[in-house]
């Protein structure tokens, strides 16, 4: 495979002074992985602890301390190496990468350099308009977190806050293979819900468990690639975003006035909304990677591989593809539902028994829209599947209209019950009493002999007739038969 | 009575104890008050006398309740290097001034667990990087041994790294002593003072809790007075511990049964390349009277070759200061020792650390540095690694061939003067480590005996070098040597 092989479509180029310009971003995304202990210390990795709290003799480096691997967080990289695609490799080496400050207590932090634990792998991306395309992934390696610096609590004096301070973290790395802001943020989304849906890395970017390094720059297209800048530790997926779309147009400007792209490191600013640089290459640190002489190789079996294996959930890809093919749903509507594990767990209890597509469609369109408007997580919703599912077996069976069922799912989220209940007590079922409807359908005739004569010559009147008949009924007849009663009564 | 007592041997003392011949409050107070006469010697940087003596009442009474542990009452001296709670643990280093940890080495824990006791902290070479112990923040430590039988007035050097651990063990100032060997740093201090050293296999004893030089290499073993009481402490000292990912969950035996072992059926292997150019005469006979003695007890003589014996030493000297620059990263002024302020972060560090070590834990350091720095990598330290593997593999062609141990002359030379060596270059220093590097970096258990005296009357060792983890073939032929050669003490002259 040539790097960066793929040309983006056209819509994406950027428009220059000279012409079209086309982005070529590869990231490095920071996934804390979940655990409940670090990486080679006993100690807890609960956030919001007071500082210094969670602490051990090894992550404070006191002397003669030394490392022991967590197997959980080992196994924890296999099972996203799986769910990567990626080959597992059953001996790789942990490096120390050599640096002073004084939040890495070692003056070092234990890394994989030349032998990660999972080597190439991929995932597939889904863009709104349906369309989907490949980034590959080059590597995965397992390292430690640095502590924290504080500068703000103290006049002069900077402090350390030791609780991230080897926090396991997997470094996912990405091929140049994203093509837009668009595609990275759609990258980082994707790979996210992997990570959740493998629960090897929670996602919560506000907390730090998930951030991206991002790799830019721009080519003529499908040109060489350019010099790229890696902007560090960007927080959250509108940010990546942002920060590449910013970044490109710096990058085309200066290549534009006839300048050239110095490789260096960059931060992004999001109130100002621009990249500034952090270092050149030549403040560059020069890390002397070797082998960490306190550590064995880190050998696992085929055996441990294949029981992580075997205990894989079903990922997005998988899922999607069946609530495509077994529930007759559209590609957009599966990918949507797939998107977290809970929503599609949610989906597929409510739709359980029941026509699939119509649950979908109250999934998504009821809950999902009212979940957004009130900034609702699926997991507090005030409605429960089987609830939903209750309301729409009443359509189903003909009980409520559609109408009055979006009435019973008002009452459902803002008071709760059973929708059967509801509907029962409220009198909101649907007369399906053919001599009931007949009663009112004579009496709107009766009211307006010169609608009916129009409508003889123009049947698409019908519907005004219908109208007239669910006002007088209060909504509550139901709309199949009020038509064919009318029709037959209008003659048309 | 009371110099008689801190003469006796570990073993000794076990058996009055038993005999009730004497006390360990009794022998704790006599060790005390040689501490106390032996300042000159320098050899502890922190004395514990009131808890030696709490110690000691306690093993008095498991002695009167018949529960007794292997070690009960046996009081000792802990290099510096070794992690002891709430107790001076400073790698006789400035740069760690004032630090006592919060947690127990996991030898000395099974030190104590066992039933000795601690006199005090040993003197060392700063961080375990030196031959001599003068490279320590404490001063050099004098060897307790005169040319001449104590005639001559001029201050010799006990060897280092462990050269506290050696000159009191050979002054009688503890009955045996914690040291560690990252290239000789037991060995040669042991044959500079006439005691016996043992650096077992790498990952027989835990690294946990002791100040790390170079973590492939470091091990840590006993230093002590006969062969008998090296086999009793490292019963103790051995074993898996999870703490270290590079211990070996090995079940540890009788050593001190193995002493009794004898040779008989055994090949050692006397390997060519030892003998260097300008190899002094009373080496090369004190080296031919080991295997003289080693055959009258029934071993074949077997004539060996390791050929890449001669690549070791500068190997070595890329592989220890690459993994220090880094081990040594930690000391950096933040959180605890030594700091010196500075106008912002970086000049804090570099005031700190130019005040916190001293000039040969600075050259190391930099030396370190350079061999691990981008574009060097390759043609040094990896360079060195594959030395590192060639040297093992000459070891296993060796022992595949059914050599049981190898013999060969501990150091190049007997003890040499303090300050002798300050005009010399630190190669000359470095070459003291020639015959002892190879096992560490084969990671085989290497031990110094005591055979002769040389023309000085100043104390020579020989060298045995075992396959892995048979340390119990190097007490046997260790034991041999002793019982042919003899055991052998300083005049008291302090």
């Amino acid at each position: 495979m040539t790097l960066g092989a793929r040309i983006a479509d056209k819509k994406q180029f950027l428009k220059g002074a000279t012409g079209d310009w086309e982005i070529v971003v590869g990231m490095e995304v920071h996934a804390q992985v979940t655990s409940n202990a670090k990486l080679f210390s006993g100690a807890s990795t609960g956030f919001g602890g007071a500082p210094n709290s969670h602490v051990s003799f090894v992550d404070a480096a006191m002397p003669g301390m030394l490392p022991v691997i967590n197997e959980m967080c080992v196994a924890q990289a296999v099972k996203t190496g799986l769910g990567l695609k990626a080959e597992i490799n059953l001996r790789s080496v942990f490096d120390r990468k050599n640096y002073f400050y004084p939040d890495l207590p070692q003056g070092y932090q234990i890394s994989q350099f030349k032998q990660p634990i999972v080597g190439e792998g991929e995932v597939i991306v889904d863009l709104t308009d349906g369309t989907s395309f490949r980034v590959g992934i080059e590597r995965l390696h397992l390292e430690q977190d640095a502590g924290k610096s504080v500068h703000d609590q103290h006049p002069s004096k900077s402090f350390v806050d030791l609780n991230r301070s080897g926090v396991a973290l997997m470094e996912i790395v990405s091929r140049p293979d994203i093509r837009s802001p668009e595609e990275a943020r759609a990258y980082l989304t994707k790979l996210r819900t992997i990570l959740r849906y493998l629960g090897t890395c929670d996602g919560n970017m506000e907390e730090g468990s998930l951030r991206a390094d991002v790799n830019v720059s721009v080519r003529k297209p499908g040109g060489p690639l350019g010099t790229r800048c890696e902007i560090k530790n960007v927080n959250s997926i509108r940010f990546v975003g942002q920060a590449v779309e910013k970044e490109a147009r710096r990058q085309i400007g200066i290549i534009e006035d006839g300048g050239t792209i110095d490789q260096e490191t960059r931060l992004f600013d999001p109130v100002k909304g621009e990249t500034r640089s952090m270092r050149s290459k030549e403040e560059a640190h020069d890390y002397r990677y070797f082998p960490d002489p306190d550590l064995l190789p880190l050998e696992i079996d085929q055996a441990f591989v294949d029981e992580i294996a075997r205990n894989l959930p079903e990922l997005p890809d998988d899922k999607k593809a069946r609530f495509v093919s077994s529930y007759g749903l559209s590609p957009y509507d599966a990918g949507v539902l797939v998107g977290e594990q809970v929503s599609a767990d949610y989906f597929e209890a409510t739709a359980k028994g029941r026509d699939a597509k119509t649950a979908a469609n109250w999934v998504i369109n009821e809950l999902f829209g009212r979940l957004n408007k009130e900034g609702k997580a699926i997991e507090t919703s005030p409605i429960a599947p089987a609830q939903l599912g209750g309301l729409i077996d009443l359509i189903a069976a003909g009980t409520i209209s559609g109408k009055i069922a979006k009435d019973v799912f008002e009452i459902l989220w803002t008071e709760g019950g059973d929708p059967a209940a509801i509907v029962n007590d409220r009198g909101m079922i649907q007369v399906t009493d053919t001599a009931e409807i007949e009663a009112v359908i004579d009496q709107v005739i009766a009211a307006n002999p010169d609608k009916v004569e129009q409508a003889k010559a123009k049947p698409t009147l019908l519907g005004w007739f219908v109208g007239q008949v669910m006002k007088s009924s209060g909504g509550k007849a139901n709309p199949g038969a009020v038509n064919d009663i009318l029709k037959r009564k209008l003659g048309i | 009575m009371t110099a008689e007592l801190t003469g006796l041997s570990i073993a000794a003392l076990r058996d009055g104890y038993a005999a009730k011949s004497f006390s360990p409050v009794e022998v704790v107070d006599a060790y005390i008050a040689a501490l106390d006469a032996a300042r000159d010697l320098n050899a502890y940087v922190a004395t514990t006398p009131d808890r030696a003596r709490a110690d000691a009442k306690a093993s008095e009474a498991r002695i009167a309740a018949g529960t007794a542990r292997p070690l009960e009452g046996i009081p000792l001296g802990i290099k510096d290097l070794f992690a002891t709670e709430g107790v001076h643990t400073q790698a006789a280093s400035h740069i760690l001034d004032g630090f006592k940890p919060f947690y127990e080495s996991t030898i000395t824990a099974r030190l104590f667990g066992d039933g000795a006791t601690m006199l005090g902290k040993l003197n060392m070479d700063e961080f375990a990087m030196g031959s001599s112990n003068e490279t320590s923040f404490y001063g050099p430590v004098v060897n307790p041994w005169r040319a001449g039988g104590g005639s001559s007035n001029a201050a010799l050097v006990p060897g280092g790294s462990s050269g506290g651990s050696s000159a009191a063990v050979a002054a009688n100032l503890c009955a045996g002593a914690t040291a560690t060997d990252t290239g000789g740093s037991i060995r040669q201090p042991a044959a500079f003072t006439g005691t016996v050293g043992i650096k077992p296999t790498y990952g027989r004893c835990s690294r946990w809790g002791v100040v790390a030089f170079a973590s492939s290499l470091d091990q840590a073993g006993p230093i002590t007075r006969t062969v008998r009481d090296a086999a009793i402490m490292l019963r103790s000292m051995a074993g898996f511990d999870p703490k270290d990912s590079t211990s070996a969950d090995i079940a540890v035996p009788d050593y001190e049964a193995a002493t009794g072992r004898g040779m008989k059926g055994k090949r050692i292997g006397i390997p060519k390349e030892y003998r260097v150019d300008g190899m002094p005469e009373e080496i090369e006979a004190l080296w031919a009277k080991g295997r003289a003695m080693l055959q009258d007890a029934g071993a074949e003589i077997v004539d060996i070759s390791l050929p890449h014996t001669k690549y070791a030493l500068p190997a070595y000297y890329i592989v220890a200061p690459a993994e220090a620059s880094s081990n040594l990263a930690r000391y950096d002024g933040v959180r605890y020792g030594l700091r010196v302020p500075g106008r912002d972060v970086t000049s804090m560090y570099e005031n700190t650390r130019a005040a916190g070590f001293g000039t040969e834990v600075k050259r190391r350091i930099m030396i370190g540095t350079y061999v691990l720095s981008a574009g060097y990598y390759d043609a040094y330290y990896l360079r060195a690694q594959k030395v590192r593997t060639l040297i093992k593999r000459d070891f296993e062609t060796v022992f595949a061939d059914g050599i049981d141990a190898i013999l060969t002359p501990a150091t190049p030379s007997s003890a040499f003067g303090v300050g002798e060596m300050s005009k010399a270059s630190p190669i000359e220093m470095y070459l003291n480590d020639i015959f002892t590097v190879t096992a560490n970096m084969a990671g085989l258990p290497a031990m110094a005996v005591p055979a002769g005296l040389d023309g000085k009357q100043l104390p020579l060792s020989l060298q045995l070098i075992g396959r892995p983890f048979d340390e119990e073939t190097l007490f046997a032929a260790a034991q041999v040597i002793e019982d042919a050669a003899g055991s052998f003490s300083p005049t008291r002259w302090w």
